[in-house]
């Protein structure tokens, strides 16, 4: 159940487009097309499904402060936690490279059809956010972690396709000519978020559970701020 | 400008308008969006931003020559993820609560695809000088937009600017809440800043209609 409600979560109401703006810059470059927006998507889920996991070991065994105690007394002290940015990004580097070698030497059609977008995605800050997210939100167990990619990916794929099929329907339209392109592509982009901000009551019936995300408690702690003046004021 | 040439300065002022990297060249949009919901992050964010293209361009500037092209994004990632950390530090010892709330958005500076690009179009092929001047344009064009975006959000938002209040107070209906005016919180949420980014471009295309795209 646990898995089920991180799963759902981590595609709806923390979508990595919608809630957090992840992943942003090639989801504005590479969805012109539905075709090379499913690539890119279906590379993404691959890549965050391998990563998350793979720095969550990390995370647990080398960065965490105490992660070293399994080394000897001697080393239960250590906080290496300062070091996660640069950990983090070389495993997703790596692992990208790696990815890429293997795919193309034991599936060439499906090199053909990844293989541009794998270089691209080591610099999608989706990926790099999905680990990050997943350090700071202090994930349990590695098969939640592996739970939590893959929903994530999922969420990204579901977002770049559904704005590229609606790119290939817009051009049918007369937006005025300023907005033509990128423009009208953030607006929808805008649309579409407020239509996912309304899945953030599905899982606990309405209750206040959207307020994980880290830009939303700081909206929601500025709002308690404002009523904290306001019972202040009354009193 | 006595101490810069006219193609030096060029690469200055280029970036803060028509060559934009927000809203003309698409990179950095992430981080750009998702803080922007107050000023002081957005000040912040600009200037940590500035910091680490104006160093890690000169850096890669002196090094060019000596990275094997092959390895060379896993070279310019570790760079810039040193620089980072730097900032991080930096941010927590000196302004705790700020780099609380710009949680992991602090890291994502290091997949900040302004940098990447920035990276590959102009230092691995320039002089530190010169890739000292683009990246501090680009940066500066970066924070531009990004200040615009926290100015109109906070503003509309929550009534305020800097956390001071600019339009009077709403629970004691002072300033312009006297006469009836209410914050309009929703543009405190996410999807907004996607909005006001649409709408710049908006404006800045009706300006300038040689960006206009086909």
């Amino acid at each position: 159940m646990e898995y089920l409600e991180l799963f759902f979560k981590s595609i709806f109401i923390d979508n990595m487009v919608f809630a957090t703006f992840l992943g942003m810059c090639s989801y504005l470059a590479v969805s012109k097309k539905v075709s090379t927006a499913v690539g890119l998507g279906a590379a993404v889920i691959f890549v965050l499904l391998v990563t998350v996991p793979l720095n969550w070991l990390l995370d647990q065994y080398i960065l965490k402060p105490g992660a070293l105690s399994w080394l000897g007394e001697d080393f239960a002290e250590y906080d290496l936690s300062f070091l996660s940015f640069i950990m983090f990004i070389a495993t997703i580097a790596t692992m990208v490279q790696l990815v890429e070698i293997i795919v193309e030497k034991f599936s060439p059609s499906l090199y053909n059809s990844l293989g541009i977008f794998l270089p691209l995605i080591a610099v999608n800050c989706a990926i790099l956010g999905g680990s990050l997210f997943m350090q700071s939100r202090e994930i349990a167990t590695l098969g939640l972690a592996t739970v939590y990619g893959l929903g994530s990916g999922i969420g990204w794929f579901l977002a770049i396709l559904a704005i590229a099929a609606i790119r290939e329907k817009i051009r049918y339209s007369s937006v005025p000519a300023p907005l033509r392109g990128l423009g009208i592509t953030f607006i929808i982009t805008g649309l579409m978020a407020i239509g996912f901000m309304s899945f953030g009551g599905m899982l606990t019936g309405g209750d206040e559970e959207t307020k994980d995300t880290p830009e939303v408690v700081a909206e929601v702690t500025s709002a308690e701020k404002n009523k904290d003046n306001k019972t202040k004021n009354l009193k | 400008m006595g101490l810069l040439s006219k193609k030096d300065s060029k690469l200055i002022l280029d970036p803060l308008a028509d060559n934009n990297p927000i809203t003309i060249q698409v990179l950095g949009i992430c981080s750009a969006l998702a803080i922007t919901a107050q000023l002081k992050a957005s000040i912040v964010m600009s200037i940590s931003v500035l910091f680490v293209m104006g160093v890690g361009n000169v850096v890669i500037s002196l090094i060019r020559n000596i990275i094997p092209s092959k390895i060379r994004i896993i070279v310019q990632l570790t760079v810039v993820a040193a620089l980072v950390i730097i900032v991080d530090l930096v941010l927590k010892a000196f302004a705790y609560e700020l780099s609380k709330e710009l949680s992991v958005f602090v890291g994502l500076i290091i997949t900040n695809c302004i940098i990447m690009g920035r990276f590959e179009a102009f230092a691995l092929g320039n002089g530190p000088w010169r890739s000292f001047l683009d990246g501090i344009g680009n940066a500066a064009g970066y924070g531009v937009i990004l200040i615009i975006v926290g100015f109109f959000r906070e503003l509309l938002g929550s009534g305020t600017l800097l956390g001071i209040k600019v339009l009077g107070d709403p629970i004691e209906k002072t300033g312009l809440y006297a006469i009836g005016y209410e914050n309009n919180g929703f543009m405190l949420l996410s999807p907004m800043a996607l909005i006001v980014v649409g709408l710049i471009i908006w404006v800045q295309r009706s300006r300038n209609k040689a960006l206009i795209e086909d």
